[in-house]
């Protein structure tokens, strides 16, 4: 919470506002069964203080969109190795945008080749994290990028 | 008001966000419940409680699925513990209930703890309401039974669904330190594996040994095996009569005083847990910004007061009367 735009605000509002908990999904979309990536970004975000909310894998871009919005999240982190991430992950901000929840932050994370990335980031993706980013970089990406949506 | 209709007609995403604001403290959700209160009082609210990995899930997947055969409008609040160390928590129960996720009439929500005070988490009661005004009529409540949790559950439910499983060895014990009487409903879970029908004969001679006015309303709580989640056609027929028994119950408890003692009993509860939110966390959280809390543990250190001296300026400063 050490962002600019808690600084108008008394110390007693601060206070109020540290309760806030930042909200995140991890979700798989696509085919691939492999979830011990999710699952240890899942643990990582919880370490970080964070409530994270896992919806296993095989999902379909409709039911992550879906999830999140029940979920009331402030970011969706997709993880996706089969290579259908050109296809899955601009479907998940469509879906977001469908159901008018395009303020949803969303990132993804895999084996994606750099010549996908300004596909995805024209399609509404905010971040990519490749499998040399580390857990930590992450955590601190989300802490300065993501806030507690009002 | 604009949030209250929205919520009337169900919009999923205004619900969650007022769920999200009451979770987070803020204090301009609660007088949105104020005006929802009112409203409140049509949905019949299941507890689902077991120890961890008892199958809570996957049975309460079965009872959705059972529910919205017959077209009933469910809501879910899953509840999982925040980690005391690092505040974080992960809420895995929706994985067992994805293939909802796209249909309108379910609404499932996670819940973390948040470490409050008792066990279950501090806006399930407010969750409940939201629930209720957007029109479920089913609202089931899961949550792991670790002792405290099971009693705050039936606190806000109507019909509380207790989990068992064969194996755990000291089931029975746990049954008798008090389970037995908040349990309207017993499941015997996993019931393919071995010692499932000594876990029966276990409950029901249990049962048999419960004193008359344990059943005084007239209501003994049925045993529900529920088969191998594994094989579909006999995990879904032993859900289907588990979905039967809790609509029995509910009938009951209708056809009998007891659905106005269970209110009452809510009622109770959520006026508890207000004052605690509206008294007792306000002075707190003043205490500690103002620096008093770490000046009055430098004088216990120092043994230059006592708690109950400290605990009474307190009140003398807060209390007026
Ligand atoms: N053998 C057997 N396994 C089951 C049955 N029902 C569920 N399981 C398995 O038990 C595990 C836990 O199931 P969940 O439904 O997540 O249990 P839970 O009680 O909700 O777990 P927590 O919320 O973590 O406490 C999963 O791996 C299920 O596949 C059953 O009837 N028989
Ligand atoms: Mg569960």
């Amino acid at each position: 919470m050490g962002n600019t735009e808690t600084q108008g605000y008394s110390k007693e509002e601060r206070v109020k506002m540290a309760k806030r908990t930042l909200r995140v999904m991890v979700a798989k979309p696509g085919l691939d069964g492999h979830d011990r990536g999710a699952r240890v970004l899942a643990r990582c975000f919880r370490d970080a203080g964070f409530e994270v909310i896992y919806t296993g894998c095989h999902q379909t871009p409709e039911q992550i969109a879906a999830a999140a919005v029940q979920e009331d999240v402030d970011l969706v982190g997709l993880s996706c190795l089969s290579g259908a991430h050109r296809y899955l992950f601009p479907a998940v901000v469509t879906a977001l945008k469908e159901r008018k929840a395009e303020d949803i932050c969303v990132i993804g994370g895999g084996i994606i080749p750099e010549q996908d990335f300004k596909m995805l980031y024209d399609s509404g993706i905010k971040e990519i994290f490749t499998p040399g980013a580390t857990l930590d970089g992450i955590v601190e990406w989300v802490r300065k990028n993501v806030m507690v949506r009002e | 008001m604009e949030t209250v209709k929205k919520i009337q007609e169900g919009d999923v995403r205004t619900a969650s966000r007022l769920i999200r604001r009451i979770e987070d403290g803020v204090l301009e959700a609660r007088s949105t419940i104020k005006k929802l209160f009112p409203l409140t009082g049509n949905a019949h609210i299941v507890g689902i409680t077991g120890p961890p990995g008892a199958g809570k899930s996957t049975l309460v997947d079965g009872i959705v699925t059972q529910l919205r055969q017959k077209q009933k409008k469910v809501g879910v609040l899953a509840v999982d513990p925040t980690s005391p160390f690092t505040g974080g928590a992960i809420l895995g129960d929706r994985v067992r209930m994805q293939k909802h996720a796209e249909d309108e009439g379910v609404f499932v929500r996670s819940l973390a703890t948040r470490c409050a005070l008792g066990g279950l988490a501090k806006a399930v009661g407010d969750a409940i309401h939201i629930m209720d005004v957007m029109g479920k009529e089913v609202i089931l409540v899961e949550t792991v039974g670790t002792g405290q949790q099971e009693v705050d559950i039936i606190n806000h439910s109507h019909t509380v669904l207790v989990v068992l499983i064969p194996g755990m060895g000291d089931e029975i014990q746990a049954i008798k330190a008090g389970i037995m009487e908040i349990a309207d409903i017993f499941v015997i879970n996993k019931a393919d594996r071995d010692g499932g029908s000594k876990l029966y004969r276990e409950l029901v001679s249990l049962l048999d040994m419960a004193p008359a006015s344990a059943f005084a309303s007239g209501w003994r709580p049925p045993i529900v095996k529920v088969e191998n989640s594994f094989v579909p056609e006999s995990f879904n027929n032993s859900v289907a009569e588990l979905t039967q028994k809790i609509e029995e119950h509910h009938q009951h408890l209708l056809a009998s005083e007891l659905m106005v003692s269970r209110e009452r009993r809510k009622a109770a509860v959520e006026l508890s847990e207000a004052i605690r939110n509206t008294v007792y966390e306000p002075i707190m959280d003043k205490l500690i910004t103002e620096g008093t809390i770490d000046a009055m543990v430098e004088e216990l250190m120092a043994k230059t007061s006592d708690p109950y001296s400290l605990a009474e300026r307190i009140a003398q400063r807060f209390l007026k009367s």
